[in-house]
């Protein structure tokens, strides 16, 4: 049953194979079988599971499913879940019970999707290797040695794994593109706007982003089915038509225009790496796609850019974390500044305080204009590559990350090297762009991911390039070994 | 030497919305602690603010009306400091892109004299709630309600050079958002109140001086007493070779001092930048010519009208219309009454005025009401009862003794017109003082006030005033 896809589920549902209750408890005894080994979940939310897998079933026998009905998931643990403790992989909100639901989680809800639980994450989504989360490390089901990427790499590992068969992703530099290329799976970052971000906890608010983290493309189309639209919480979302995201995955790709970027296959990139994108590269030929080689000349620029908007925003963003209202408060304060710095200094862990400085710094009266406008200037340099760029062309792809999943502890002690892990995923988001993730074979036994870049609220299209791509290669069918 | 005082005014008003600036949560005042807050205004994980419409419109009817540019394209800031009643350790406020600009107003100087006021500009916030202290043992307590209330900062230039300028200006700020509707104007629930920037300079200096900032008056009377306050002691320092710090001050009423809170240098550095879950607040010319057009008659202009209309003086038609609530009531007792306007002006700014001072009381609550006041002036105006008579009146409908005919019938206050009755009254009068009457034919014109209390006295006021001297005169010239 694990081996199915979320459509497959779905069918089978219907279809009387089995019950949601039956698939949920199934897949409860998986994750509690085995992730022992990942630590892909925080919270494991048994009882509600089935709960809303016998709801769901009532749903379907009265005739009233939509299309997922009775499926179940996994959120990652920045989306608040009413009545359920939602950490943002923080000690700061350990004891943090959330009393409402994101509005992502009430659309699945709604949809009548079931809740396994709470994904593993990095702290406060900051990190790209889910080692800085309060509640350990994340393992890559790959090799337990290796990271899962992040932040969001509890949902990444945790679909790698078979222990659900979708999870929601946030990402805001490449915290869903980067974790689906390191654990082999098929992750989308749509357009900023096109996901309501109410209920997720913010990190930078002008790039995050939730979307989908599943094993195929169609699957991701029948989650983002669920997760996009406008809604009135949320001012930055976009009031704009939802498209059915499965009416185009079949599409032929004759005449579909990719360019490559020359500055995605530079130096720093791994050559297995780049043999197997060059090799995705010839299947999209032999798909009947040309190739435009192209250039974002201001790529170099994107890290450094992000590291100033991303902190700026988070300094602020983090503040209500004050021990005042809700979450870690430290004991016996003396007086008021003592509990907002011993609270704030013990709740946070050292990856988070390390970008509330530099972003309160990049914030400060005299260093404004130097950092802050500064990088709102490249942002906006970086947005115009784009533009120019979808002038020729239809899709951006290159390599995801620059490297297959790297050993725990490799990076951890070298915050810049940690940070070019993003190199390639970091300029769709500044400039809110969508971008996806897809498997594209090895280098040695690591996955490898394709990264497709469109443009602004063409997720339709990314899903059919995709798709298309996953008809005729099994990348996506691949499980590690201890997970089959 | 002579010196010159400058000050500038921040005045907070807070809108008279429904519902919050950023949230659903209602804005009424007085609840329970922490009943009107939402987990918007709590400032919990993952929820985002939504820009309340009716806060926009009602800022661009201020603009419109202190005739300012409107900024089209107006920005949400996040203004960074920690204080625990402010949930999110930021306020949303707007920083370099306010939605009103430049604008102006006028104000009326003592010596009748107008002059025009600088407002810099006026910008929307949220306010933050209210940290309780005592009641808990040492510990402070937080109530979250007036957070996210939306408050509309207007600062003005340094334009003012007194104390008496200042208050001007604010109460000519407190009529025009309350003859707008915007704000309600209280200023015990704090719904108006204000920050003064006081500094004094050479008299003939161009340069300003250095300025501190009073903190938080909530009444006009305060205003005037902090700033001269606050000038007095920058003259000291200044006159006995000291510096005036650029600081924070509190005003103490009951000390009537004022003291530092914080000096420039302790201050916060807030860290301003765009708030990036809010959209750049866009405004269309046509709404903002729909706002000049809807505009209600603003003071001024009813100042004006009442001059050109009632034929009042400039000092009346200034003092009615200072309050919406007391030109509506003089214009409704004008118009029920049909009395002569500067007679209807005169008892509203007097009997009324200094009856809804003594009890402490707004001219909303007043216990005479406009129809009763028109009632009464209506019995003046057909001479049932005279002026004397009707602050008798007055009082008992103030006590709630019922309307003016019911208090004239009740106290039998009818006056007397019949010239017999009071020719009989006059002779009896003019009997029993004939040392009086001798002196008046000798030429001492005096004593006739004296015959006239005394048949006004004997008629218990209720003899007819004018029939009164006339009778008296043909009888003491016979």
């Amino acid at each position: 049953m694990h081996n199915k896809t979320l459509a497959e589920l779905s069918a089978g549902i219907k279809s009387g194979e089995f019950s949601s209750e039956e698939l949920t408890l199934s897949y409860i005894q998986r994750i509690q079988k085995l992730d022992g080994q990942l630590n892909s979940f925080i919270t494991v939310t048994e009882k509600l599971a089935l709960q809303q897998a016998r709801a769901a079933d009532k749903r379907i026998a009265a005739g009233q499913a939509d299309a997922l009905t009775g499926v179940p998931l996994a959120h990652k643990d920045i989306f608040c879940t009413d009545g359920v403790r939602t950490s943002c992989g923080s000690k700061m909100l350990d004891n943090f019970i959330a009393p409402y639901d994101a509005s992502v989680v009430s659309r699945f809800k709604q949809a009548g999707m079931v809740t396994l639980g709470k994904t593993n994450m990095d702290e406060f989504a900051m990190g790209s290797s889910n080692e800085t989360s309060f509640y350990g490390a994340v393992k890559n089901p790959w090799d337990l040695d290796t990271v899962p990427g992040g932040s969001s790499g509890g949902s990444a590992a945790a679909v790698a794994a078979r222990l659900v068969p979708a999870a929601t992703g946030t990402d805001t530099g490449g915290s869903i593109r980067q974790p689906a290329a390191l654990t082999g799976i098929t992750g989308l970052k749509p357009t900023y706007g096109r996901v309501s971000r109410y209920g997720m906890i913010a990190f930078a608010s002008s790039l995050d982003q939730a979307g989908p983290m599943t094993r195929t493309a169609e699957d991701a189309a029948l989650m983002l089915n669920v997760m996009a639209g406008f809604d009135e919480r949320d001012s930055t979302s976009m009031d704009r038509a939802v498209p059915d995201y499965t009416a185009e995955l079949n599409q032929d790709l004759k005449g579909l225009k990719i360019g490559l970027p020359k500055e995605y296959f530079g130096e720093g990139l791994d050559a297995g790496v780049a043999k197997a994108v060059e090799a995705a590269i010839e299947e999209y030929k032999k798909l009947g796609a040309e190739v435009v080689e192209i250039s974002l000349p201001n790529t170099g620029l994107s890290v450094p850019t992000y590291y100033v908007v991303a902190p700026a925003e988070c300094s602020s963003n983090l503040s209500r974390f004050d021990g005042v209202r809700f979450g870690y408060r430290c004991e016996d304060p003396k007086d008021l500044e003592d509990l907002y710095k011993r609270s704030r200094g013990e709740g946070f862990g050292d990856e988070v305080k390390r970008r509330i400085l530099v972003g309160a710094y990049a914030l400060s009266a005299g260093y404004y204009d130097a950092y802050y406008l500064k990088a709102q200037k490249l942002r906006r340099l970086i947005s115009d590559d784009f533009t120019k760029a979808f002038e020729q062309v239809d899709v951006i792809m290159g390599p995801t990350s620059p490297s297959v999943a790297f050993k725990r502890g490799e990076r951890s002690d070298d915050p810049v090297s940690m940070y070019l892990s993003d190199i390639f995923t970091i300029a769709a988001n500044l400039a809110g762009l969508p971008g996806m993730s897809v498997p594209a074979g090895f280098a040695g036994k690591l996955p490898v991911g394709l990264q497709i870049i469109g443009n602004y609220f063409e997720e339709s299209r990314l899903l059919n390039v995709a798709h298309q791509y996953q008809q005729v290669t099994d990348w996506h069918t691949r499980a590690p070994e201890e997970f089959k | 030497m002579e010196w010159e005082t400058v000050i500038g005014l921040e005045i907070h008003a807070q809108l008279a919305t429904k519902s919050k600036i950023f949230s659903g949560a209602s804005t009424a005042y007085g609840a329970e602690p922490n009943t009107q807050a939402c987990a918007v205004d709590l400032g919990l994980p993952g929820v985002l603010p939504v820009l309340n419409k009716e806060a926009v419109a009602m800022a661009v009817k201020f603009g419109v009306a202190i005739d300012a540019e409107i900024g089209k394209r107006s920005v949400f800031a996040r203004k960074n400091y920690f204080y625990p009643d402010l949930p999110k350790g930021y306020q949303i406020s707007q920083f370099e892109l306010p939605i009103v600009g430049l604008g102006h107003l006028d104000i009326e100087l003592e010596d009748g004299s107008t002059k025009t006021v600088g407002v810099t500009r006026a910008h929307l916030e949220e306010d933050a709630g209210k940290s309780l202290h005592g009641e808990f043992q040492g510990m402070t307590g937080i109530d979250l309600n007036r957070a996210g209330t939306p408050l509309l900062e207007i600062v003005s230039e340094p334009d003012m050079r007194s104390a008496k300028e200042a208050v001007a200006y604010m109460r000519k700020i407190h009529s025009i958002v309350t003859y707008l509707g915007i704000c309600d104007g209280n200023m015990q629930e704090g719904s108006f109140r204000c920050d003064a920037n006081v500094s004094i300079r050479p008299k003939g200096q161009e340069e300003y001086g250095t300025r501190a900032e009073l903190k938080n008056i909530n009444s006009f009377r305060f205003v005037e007493k902090a700033i001269n306050i606050e000038v007095e002691r920058q003259i000291d320092v200044l006159e006995s070779g000291g510096k005036v710090v650029q600081e924070t001050r509190l005003y103490d009423a009951d000390k009537d001092e004022t003291r530092s809170m914080r000096s420039k240098e302790e201050a916060n550095d807030y860290r301003y930048f765009p708030d990036p879950d809010l959209l750049p607040v866009e405004i269309e010319d046509g709404f903002i010519e729909a706002a000049r057009a809807a505009l209600p008659e603003l003071p001024d202009q009813k100042k004006q009208r009442y001059i050109a209309d009632f034929g009042l003086p400039s000092y009346d038609a200034g003092v009615l219309t200072a309050d919406r609530e007391t030109a509506l009531f003089f214009e409704q007792v004008v118009e029920k009454s049909g009395a002569d306007a500067k007679l209807c002006a005169n008892w509203v700014q007097g009997e009324l005025s200094a009856a809804l001072n003594k009890d402490g009381l707004e001219i909303a609550q007043s216990p005479v009401n406009a129809e009763m006041m028109s009632g009464m002036m209506q019995r003046m105006a057909d001479n049932t009862i005279s002026g004397k008579i009707a602050k008798q009146v007055f009082q008992a409908m103030w006590a709630g003794e019922g309307d003016a005919d019911a208090v004239i019938e009740a106290k039998g206050l009818k006056q007397i017109t019949d010239s017999g009755a009071i020719e009989t009254i006059i002779d009896d009068i003019l009997a029993n003082n004939a040392a009086q009457v001798e002196q008046y034919r000798g030429g001492n014109e005096k004593v006739f006030g004296f015959f006239v209390g005394q048949v006004m006295k004997a008629s218990q006021g209720k003899a007819n005033p004018q029939q009164v001297n006339e009778l008296l005169k043909s009888k003491l010239q016979a």
